[in-house]
């Protein structure tokens, strides 16, 4: 087994799974009742998608583990997602500001990997990209009318972005798992991501009357299985029935 | 689709013409008189030397309706006496609504569901109301109730409906 191939197909299986469960939580309780389908409509992609990496990932470890075995048995020291997917969903222009960074973040990275050199890897972005255009095009929506909204909903998104940008550092990091991926032509490099990625931020925040928030510190780990307090909670909820249930299946 | 069927394989008696058909009767769980011909999620029958390979590919990456599709092919084609099937999930080429049939368009309108205008164009140019055809259409949420469906309104006769969207 190529150790940091897995790994890669991992991480990307993982934002995908954390990030769906935390989107999965507002279903029944979001501010409109289209944006509560909306929401579970883009939840259910990101499952979807994670499903297809999670599969792909166990397939490279080679070790007869599942996809399920990977998303309800692991530990939080196991799971190499960003911090910035496991957040807790604080308020609508929180949970949309989350939305909007990581979709555009997803939407270039989907767009190289369409090129992967990994068919498989390939296969997946070439479906998730048309997916993550739609879920774009809303989430940016949403920044902008709530940043250009009342008086409420502005100070509401700045304290979002405010909130979580000193998480953002970490979807650009380099370390040797993207070092060898970068090299066998399977991923891109997170730095040129980066810079396509901070200029539609800029522009976006820009256009919603926000101000792109200093950095004052940066947080990470997550790549490497440190998390936050979120994520065992996170954890515990989603992992409850095959915890409580061994093996248990439909 | 390839043509890759092969006469001297499974059954004698089995060609492609006759397994489509019966493949033409299974349809889309949530859209029930669409078949996956026409929905363009079959993409493909194989004959092997000793089982049929169904290839079929999703609409979206977490379509709930994939596995009910894959068992409902497999019953179809057992019903038909067809015993050794296996359903093979492809990626890519990734579904495109460019691929669902004529037919498939008019079966959708007929379930009051607008069809999806031709792909490369803006969003939502050209929809027409399913009912009574107008083009006043307003769009009410991209997001509707499948993945694949936008909720619009019409103006003229103030119904709401769905468009499948393009992809």
């Amino acid at each position: 087994m190529n150790k940091n191939h897995y790994r890669y197909v991992l991480r990307l299986g993982d934002n995908a799974l954390i990030l769906g469960q935390r989107m999965t939580e507002w279903c029944g309780h979001s501010p409109l009742l289209e944006e509560d389908i909306a929401m579970a409509n883009c939840a259910l992609d990101h499952v979807g998608r994670a499903r297809l990496l999670l599969s792909y990932a166990a397939e490279l470890e080679g070790e007869g583990r599942s996809e399920d075995d990977l998303a309800f048995v692991r530990s939080d020291r196991e799971f190499e997602n960003f911090l910035l997917c496991e957040l807790p969903i604080g308020d609508y222009a929180f949970t949309m500001a989350r939305q909007y960074l990581l979709d555009t973040y997803h939407y270039h990275l989907f767009t190289e990997l369409v090129s992967s050199s990994d068919e498989t890897l390939s296969a997946i972005a070439q479906k998730a990209i048309k997916e993550t255009t739609y879920h774009m095009d809303r989430s940016r929506d949403w920044v902008l009318r709530l940043g250009d909204g009342t008086e409420e909903s502005h100070e509401r998104m700045q304290v979002a972005l405010e909130g979580m940008w000193n998480y953002t550092e970490e979807l650009f990091e380099r370390d040797p798992v993207d070092v060898q991926m970068i090299a066998e032509a399977i991923a891109p490099d997170p730095e040129w991501l980066h810079s396509k990625w901070q200029a539609d931020i800029n522009a976006t925040i820009k256009k919603a009357t926000l101000s792109v928030p200093e950095k004052k510190w940066s947080l990470s780990g997550g790549r490497n299985g440190l998390h936050t307090e979120a994520m065992g909670h996170l954890l515990s909820e989603m992992q409850h029935l095959q915890r409580t249930y061994p093996g248990l299946s439909w | 689709m390839s043509d890759s069927f092969v006469n001297d394989s499974v059954e004698a008696s089995a060609s492609k013409p006759q397994i489509l058909a019966v493949l033409e009767k299974v349809c889309d769980p949530e859209i029930p008189t669409l078949s996956i011909l026409d929905l363009g999620i079959l993409r493909d029958v194989v004959c092997h030397p000793k089982h049929l390979e169904v290839v079929i590919t999703p609409t979206y990456c977490g379509c709930p309706a994939m596995k009910t599709i894959e068992f409902d092919v497999i019953r179809a084609l057992d019903d038909a006496g067809y015993k050794e099937v296996k359903v093979t999930m492809q990626l890519a080429p990734p579904w495109t609504t460019d691929w669902i049939s004529k037919r498939g368009r008019a079966m959708l309108l007929k379930e009051g569901i607008a069809p999806p205008v031709e792909s490369k164009g803006s969003f939502g140019q050209g929809i027409k109301c399913p009912r009574c055809t107008s083009h006043d259409v307003s769009l009410i949420s991209v997001f509707g109730s499948t993945a694949c469906k936008s909720l619009y309104r019409c103006g003229s006769c103030l119904e709401p409906f769905d468009y499948f969207k393009c992809h």
